[in-house]
């Protein structure tokens, strides 16, 4: 189905320009590809790459000592712990949710259907500013329920809960909108024959979907994971900045960068740009082993 | 196991148990994290009515970060659109080597916190930086001003395009390129008139999601924007200044504004997608 | 100066040995196995000097006291630390940049309105002005307030909306403005329009608009605290920047302050009350002296006279009415600023 022209060639302008003459023209003459592939890689790398080479750079611009000490720092330990807590805590939850509502979007047709998918992918779209700020108002001591809290000597806001709540309303979206594609392109059709078999509803989606399911859950893991350990806004608006117990790492970044420790700073931020790689990386392995899995996830 | 007789008025019946736990579950969880919130910002905005929703949202440096915001984000949606499809149709058409490398790193700015994002550009195209050094003698300063704004939100949104064109380009037919050849067409005519069309829904919706990301977007931009009032402050940040100010009405009006614009886009996607799905399907 | 920061990195490991680091889901409290936490609440550029305060402080408590003290620090712009204090960030004690933030959070209700009266000169333990800082040799001449509304000079200077050093230096120039003509606000607004013309970045906080200027080489002066100043330089290393200091400025006291609402609930007074006027005594003063605040104590100030330049200091109280007149006639929606400020015309 493919035609082949495209293929790398040893000589590849000379085998083009000669199947041109022979087949009709579907692709570009050789120069444009090269220059459309030239541009798209300079593109890459000024632009994509070459941000994460600078935090490399500036991290172990003052030797690889400097850099060790400054992630051996208690603060920089602490943000470091409580980065992935929340984290933990967010992509667990958003993997129950993720679930539950591919669930009922997927398997099943129902009037208000439509209104839901939105809802989910609002989060998406409002600025985590927003998310940060609408804790606020809910949990802080003038908020609605800020006065309740206090008398019960429970913390929500300038504490973990309100840096979990605002990081899940900004990572919420991730593990259903993989999930919910996903499911639409498998169908029902296992699931149905194991329920006429007899199975129950929980056997049938441990032994059936979940199975099925996997390899996009993870993937939605993943990217929920790094949003929840990079989120800067949303969690800037209510950690209260406390040092060595309510900042985040991205949090950290900032301070050690106005505490003119630039190079520490950097050394935080090449731990998450280091994140980012992992991320990828998993990514292109999960991609490269299960693609036709992972493909309906592409295709929203 | 079948559902109480109630609920089949509004869904179609199905063999498969659980719709119940699974509905409840989310709208619960939906209620706890979005919707409540959401509600309690958009009740502190007309806790005191409607004419304090327009007498804060009217003021002019409100209207001018949302300016600002919103022509930085379309233009930087624009730029998405234009390198995310060079980006899609170097990766699908032109195989060449280190394609996986190029192809992982379109998602890099998905998984970048955006500080880091932030800071890497700022001192990137800072005067004295890499870029900034380079562009300085031209005349052209990026960090600081508005053209700081649009690298970011270009770097931000990149991803969405790539990724929305890109499987639709995988999945077109090329027996249609060729019958247009065939029938004389130059290979510029066959790309605007029939690889564009059936494109241009996948790159619509691409652009409607970088820009919805980049209307939202705090982190990468408050370090390299310069945030001066009225030039460069965007609205994200006018919230945290209102807030900071204890002007939490305002703060709370600016930001159900911002919730409208999304909800706005929100739905204009919505409609994108089963467009690009419906035609997809043919 | 590299033996400056070899020490404060020596300061944090140490004082991060001693440290537990408990995630905080319910507040610290009270005296846990003879250990007692207080947070200091601050802003931008006070870092170093809680950073030298806090151990000494925790080793004079040690001494007179059967419990070991820890203070957690939180630092950001002014206005935005009160507004975390007002939205329930469990501050034993703030230090921000003004009157007017602390104001604010006894309107609110956390601590008590009489609270200015409660410590020793307005509740401010050091002082401060605004100075400007240039580049190596000062290529552009600037010598006074009036050389900043020239068309050639870039100044650097953080927002006032959100910063508290940024309204300290909106004030300095405008009473110099006032003073230079006569009294007329008229004539004072013009100028400060000239002036916020030549600024090319308005960065949220003080140390933003410092590392603006600084590190990315951005303006030709920087509008800065005194201590701030000091600190640039000594933190760039070499003889990169000089302080010009103007023939007028204002007198900056940024006030402290015991939040009693959160004292009284983890029943820390006694150690915050204690940490305050520890600032008064004749060590906290050196310390402050010696991190560029202004010191109140005569024999320290005296001690210190050579480093802190002689120059005419006018009072918020003197000229504007004090803090609370200010605010709202220059920097509420509407106020001057946002009269004044008119970017590109």
């Amino acid at each position: 189905m493919r035609i082949d022209v495209n293929q790398p060639r040893p000589a590849p302008a000379a085998a083009a320009s000669a199947m041109s003459r022979r087949v009709v023209r579907v692709t570009e003459s050789a120069p444009v590809r090269w220059a459309l592939t030239a541009a798209a890689l300079g593109f890459t790398f000024l632009f994509l790459l070459l941000p994460l080479a600078s935090v490399v750079v500036q991290a172990f611009a003052a030797g690889l000592d400097t850099y060790l000490s400054a992630l051996a720092d208690p603060d920089t330990l602490s943000a470091i712990r409580l980065t992935v807590i929340v984290a933990l805590i967010a992509v667990a939850l958003n993997v129950v949710f993720g679930v539950a509502a591919a669930w009922c979007i997927a398997r099943f047709t129902f009037r208000g259907r439509n209104l839901l998918v939105t809802l989910i992918d609002v989060p998406f779209s409002v600025s985590p500013v927003i998310a940060g700020m609408v804790q606020v108002l809910l949990f802080g001591l003038r908020g609605w329920l800020g006065p309740l809290l206090q008398q019960h000597d429970l913390r929500v806001v300038f504490a973990l809960p309100g840096i979990v709540l605002a990081t899940v309303f900004v990572t919420l979206p991730f593990v259903a909108r993989e999930l919910i594609p996903l499911m639409e392109e498998q169908g029902a059709e296992e699931e149905e024959a194991a329920i006429s078999l007899g199975a129950s509803g929980w056997q049938t989606f441990l032994r059936v979907t979940l199975p099925n399911l996997r390899w996009g859950l993870l993937y939605g893991v993943l990217l929920c994971n790094a949003r929840a350990m990079g989120e800067f806004g949303a969690v800037s608006v209510v950690s209260g900045h406390i040092r060595g117990a309510t900042n985040t790492m991205p949090l950290q970044v900032e301070i050690l960068f106005n505490d003119y420790q630039i190079e520490a700073a950097f050394a935080v931020a090449s731990l998450l740009a280091l994140l980012a790689l992992v991320t990828l990386g998993a990514k292109l392995l999960l991609e490269w082993r299960h693609a036709s899995e992972l493909a309906a996830t592409r295709r929203r | 196991m079948t559902q109480a007789g109630w609920i089949s008025g509004w869904r179609k019946p199905s063999v498969l148990p659980g719709f119940g736990p699974a509905l409840g579950t989310t709208l619960a969880y939906l209620s706890l994290f979005v919707i409540i919130p959401l509600g309690a910002m958009v009740l502190t905005t007309f806790a005191h009515g409607w004419a304090d929703f327009v007498g804060a949202v009217l003021q002019p440096r409100v209207l001018a970060a949302f300016r600002v915001t919103l022509l930085c984000a379309f233009g930087a949606a624009a730029l998405c659109a234009l390198f995310g499809l060079l980006l899609a149709w170097v990766l699908v058409r032109y195989p060449f080597p280190g394609h996986r490398l190029v192809d992982a790193a379109v998602d890099l700015p998905f998984a970048l916190p955006t500080a880091v994002a932030g800071i890497a550009l700022t001192s990137l195209y800072a005067p004295n930086g890499w870029i900034g050094a380079l562009l300085a003698p031209l005349g052209i300063q990026v960090a600081f001003t508005p053209l700081g704004i649009l690298v970011a939100l270009t770097f931000v949104g990149l991803p969405f395009v790539v990724r929305t064109v890109q499987p639709v380009l995988q999945d077109l037919e090329r027996e249609q390129e060729e019958a247009s050849a065939i029938l004389g067409a130059t290979r510029l005519q066959t790309f605007t008139r029939v690889i564009m069309p059936a494109l241009a829904p996948a790159l619509l919706t691409g652009f409607a999601m970088a820009l919805a990301r980049g209307l939202g977007e705090y982190g990468s931009v408050i370090f390299i924007a310069g945030n001066k009032p009225m030039v460069s402050e965007i609205v994200p940040l006018l919230i945290v200044i209102e807030l900071e100010q204890f002007n939490y009405a305002g703060a709370a009006a600016i930001g159900t504004l911002m919730l409208a614009v999304a909800f706005v886009l929100l739905f204009a996607i919505n409609r994108l997608q089963r467009w690009t799905r419906l035609q997809h399907a043919d | 100066m590299a033996r400056n920061t070899a020490l404060t990195r020596r300061a944090t490991l140490a004082r991060g040995a001693a440290a537990v680091l408990p995630v905080v889901l319910r507040p610290a409290t009270g005296h846990a196995r003879g250990r007692v936490e207080i947070m200091n609440v601050s802003y931008d550029p006070t870092r170093e000097l809680y950073k030298d305060i806090n151990a000494a402080f925790a080793r004079a408590w040690a001494a007179q006291a059967d419990t070991d003290v820890t203070v957690r620090m939180s630092h950001g712009g002014s206005g935005a630390q009160a507004r975390s204090v007002i939205d329930g960030l469990d501050a034993d004690v703030v230090t921000l940049a003004l009157a007017y933030d602390i104001d604010a959070i006894a309107q609110a209700g956390r601590l008590s309105r009489n609270w200015q009266s409660r410590l020793p000169d307005n509740s401010a333990p050091y002082t401060s002005t605004i100075v400007f800082l240039v580049r190596k040799g000062n290529p552009k001449a600037i010598r006074d307030w009036g050389d900043l509304v020239r068309p050639d000079v870039q100044v650097v200077t953080p927002n006032p909306k959100t910063s508290g050093g940024a309204r300290w230096n909106f004030l300095a120039a405008y009473a110099w403005a006032l003073d230079q003509n006569g009294g007329s606000d008229d004539k004072a607004m013009g100028y400060m329009r000239r002036l916020l013309k030549n600024v090319p970045v308005l960065d949220i906080g003080a140390r933003g608009a410092t590392i603006t200027f600084t590190r990315r080489g951005i303006g030709d002066v920087l509008l800065a605290w005194e201590n701030e100043a000091f600190l640039a330089i000594a933190e760039a290393g070499g003889n990169k920047f000089d302080i010009v200091v103007p023939s007028s400025s204002i007198l900056a006291e940024p006030p402290v302050a015991v939040v009693d609402q959160v004292v009284d609930r983890k029943g820390t007074r006694k150690v915050a009350e204690a940490y305050l006027q520890f600032l008064y005594t004749p060590e906290g003063q050196e310390l402050c002296a010696r991190r560029f605040y202004r010191p109140r104590l005569e024999a320290v100030a005296r001690k210190y006279e050579d480093r802190f330049p002689k120059l005419e200091l006018l009072t918020i109280d003197g000229k504007f009415g004090g803090w609370t007149r200010a605010q709202a006639r220059f920097f509420d929606n509407g106020g001057v600023f946002d009269q004044v400020y008119r970017p590109g015309g």
